[in-house]
């Protein structure tokens, strides 16, 4: 009998296209995601070499970080992110690639679009130059992060010379408690292992807590694999992934979707296979999470307090923690309930999917937003934004006070107009606290999309699970 | 690429953890689509006041770290974002090397790919270039890519690890794609195998 492997191991093996003497492995790409602003100089690079596109048929562009999210009868205003949209579009048609352009009815964040319209598929290798492309993994898939060069390589040849990454394990157990989301599993899982703790490692999220989750909560989980430093981050596939899956444009139909299923349920790891790391996280004993510094492991739950950074032995480590508490502006040893914020963003490609926008929902439902928060809602895609339409979400956010805007990465990555002011606080849904990450000079709290909704109404940082229906 | 000599340069330190993508080149300057003018972003907010004056304590401001080729920065350097920009900037700046305990991923590849050397060493050395340093602001490292020797201004050494093939690319100059483009004879028969599927695990499993 062959050893066991893991489902890492399995979509490792399942790739490789050759593994030349002294050299990585030849790593085969599935599919390929492009955006505005990682792409311009790889297609440049294309160009200079008298190089074609290889596998248009398996690449697939949307713009999304530069765009802004105002209302599409609105030009761009800022010049130099208008010519990278434009440049996006006339690369993508000049390389024969398929995309949604500014004005498709379809666009969205790269990692929302993939999923949506089922690019995304279980056993894939999925690539995408952002490092969220873990959000992928969901399905099952080995989904990572690249550079513009290797956007380049993929674009030319359809491979990547990659090492094989070493496999860590993260079991969730249990049953999280209202009030506590998959934000808030991968919130603490990072506040455990620290934001280097995954690095040269592919994390397979498993347990009872995780096979609770729905394909939209997978995808949250999966997004912040980088964030621990992992390369990437996924879930075997099972019957939520495949009903997720069924009959999406881009899926296998008839007989073809069966023979998929088929393949796709040899994918979970093999009994008795061996992981090289592993770490547990008690589901039952979670409470809503939220971040205080300037990077996504300084989280503590919401009822908890600063840390002080005199508690630390490491002189780097201590200084680390005194310039993040010096920039966020905050005491130690005090809790961040009830600390004012002056904007909250509902969206990004971590939380802006239509699970996201309920809850959000659920908790702003008859209820206002505190008048000196600015509250911006950003759906992650143009589809994701007719559904909520049609349930009547924008209704509730606009009756609350909150903006109802177009698709885009929006305040997660603050180039494309939406951004915090120096010093303000956010409340935000999204990935990254770093500093001026929301906009220059701004301070970011992480946190799911019921404590961003909280908060909005108070005007605090608040617990969500005082304002459960 | 141009290939990478044994070098002997002053450094520049930038003793913080974690020091993430956005800060080494915040995301506005991505709007654009060529790869000029980066080196001048480099570290921007952590470079200039809100006035666009040069921010007087920060390193890179202090006129002898001008000229280092050599960044000394605290452990998980490069996390974060994918940007390639993070490279472009450090190399247009000037710097060759950056010394830590340890590298984000994506970042660790890009500078392999932009002739920009992550030098990782173990915490004794990191501490002890440290104070070397502070005793001596303008003394001297060399780093030796074909030995993988870094050389501390007392003269002692340490061997650090670099992925062999990185390594010969960047000592022939040579850049991974001709690489991957000599092999279109494998790639094909992978695809034969795969059938054109987007899904080539058909044929793997």
């Amino acid at each position: 009998m062959s050893k066991p492997r893991t489902i890492i191991e399995k979509l490792w093996d399942s790739h490789v296209v050759c593994e030349p003497e002294g050299a990585p492995a030849l790593l085969y790409i599935d599919l390929h995601l492009v955006h505005e602003v990682t792409s311009p100089q790889a297609f440049e690079g294309l160009r200079q070499r008298g190089l074609k596109v290889r596998r248009p048929d398996k690449t697939f562009g949307t713009c999304d970080h530069s765009t802004p999210t105002t209302p599409r009868s609105l030009p761009i205003v800022d010049p130099i992110a208008k010519a990278q949209v434009e440049q996006f579009e006339k690369n993508c048609k000049e390389f024969g690639i398929p995309h949604f352009g500014f004005q498709s009815k379809r666009q969205g964040i790269v990692h929302v679009i993939g999923p949506e319209y089922g690019l995304t598929q279980p056993g894939m290798t999925v690539v995408c130059g952002d490092s969220h492309t873990a959000t992928h993994g969901a399905f099952g898939a080995l989904a990572f992060g690249i550079g513009t060069s290797q956007v380049e390589h993929v674009l030319a040849t359809q491979c990547l010379l990659q090492r094989k990454s070493r496999s860590f394990a993260v079991r969730v157990n249990g049953t999280l408690r209202p009030g506590v989301t998959a934000k808030d599993i991968i919130l603490a899982l990072i506040a455990k292992i620290g934001v280097g703790g995954g690095t040269e490692c592919v994390l397979e999220y498993t347990g009872s807590a995780i096979r609770a989750l729905s394909m939209e909560e997978r995808m949250t989980v999966c997004n912040m694999s980088i964030e621990g430093g992992a390369r990437a981050g996924l879930i075997a596939p099972d019957d939520t992934t495949y009903q997720f899956l069924h009959g999406r444009p881009f899926a296998p139909q008839g007989a073809a979707w069966d023979a998929a299923v088929a393949r796709w349920k040899q994918l979970p790891t093999d009994e008795g296979a061996v992981y090289d790391h592993e770490v547990t996280i008690d589901a039952d004993a979670l409470e809503p999470m939220i971040t205080f510094g300037t990077n996504p492991g300084m989280g503590i739950a919401i009822s908890g307090a600063v840390p002080d950074p005199s508690a630390l032995s490491d002189a780097v480590e201590r200084d680390t923690l005194k310039k993040a508490l010096a920039y966020m502006a905050l005491e130690a040893g005090k809790p961040l309930a009830g600390h004012p914020v002056d904007v909250v963003f509902i969206g990004s490609c971590t939380n802006s999917r239509m699970s996201d926008l309920r809850a959000a929902a659920s908790v702003l439902k008859g209820r206002k937003v505190n008048p000196k928060v600015r509250v911006m809602v950003v759906p992650g895609s143009q589809q994701i934004k007719r559904e909520a339409e049609a349930e009547g979400l924008d209704r509730v956010f606009v009756e609350a006070g909150a903006e109802w805007r177009e698709a885009g990465c929006s305040m997660c990555i603050a180039m494309n107009g939406d951004q915090l002011q120096p010093g303000q606080y956010s409340v935000s849904t999204s990935n990254r606290n770093f500093e001026g990450r929301q906009g220059k000079g701004g301070r970011t709290f992480l946190a799911s999309p019921l404590t961003a909704a909280a908060s909005a109404v108070t005007g605090t940082v608040t617990d969500p699970r005082k304002m459960l229906s | 690429m141009e290939k990478f000599t044994t070098f002997e340069s002053s450094v520049a330190v930038l003793p913080v953890d974690n020091i993430d993508t956005d800060q080494i080149i915040p995301a506005r300057f991505l709007k654009t689509i060529s790869k000029a003018g980066l080196g001048d972003q480099l570290f921007f907010d952590w470079r200039y006041e809100a006035d666009g004056s040069p921010k007087a304590d920060f390193v890179l401001n202090n006129a002898q770290a001008k000229s280092a080729q050599v960044l000394l920065a605290g452990d998980n350097f490069g996390c974060g974002s994918s940007r390639e920009h993070a490279p472009w900037a450090l190399t247009q700046f000037g710097f060759k090397a950056v010394i830590s305990t340890s590298f984000a991923d994506i970042f660790k590849g890009n500078s392999l790919k932009n002739s920009l050397l992550p030098v990782i060493v173990p915490r004794e050395m990191h501490a002890k270039l440290m104070e070397q340093l502070k005793s001596n602001p303008l003394a001297k490292v060399s780093v030796d890519l074909a030995s993988q020797t870094l050389t501390l201004p007392d003269g002692s050494t340490c061997q650090f690890p670099v992925d062999a093939f990185s390594r010969t690319c960047m000592l022939e100059g040579v850049d991974e794609l001709g690489f991957l483009l000599k092999h279109d004879i494998e790639i094909g028969a992978f695809e034969a195998r795969a059938q054109g599927a987007l899904n080539t695990l058909s044929v793997a499993l």
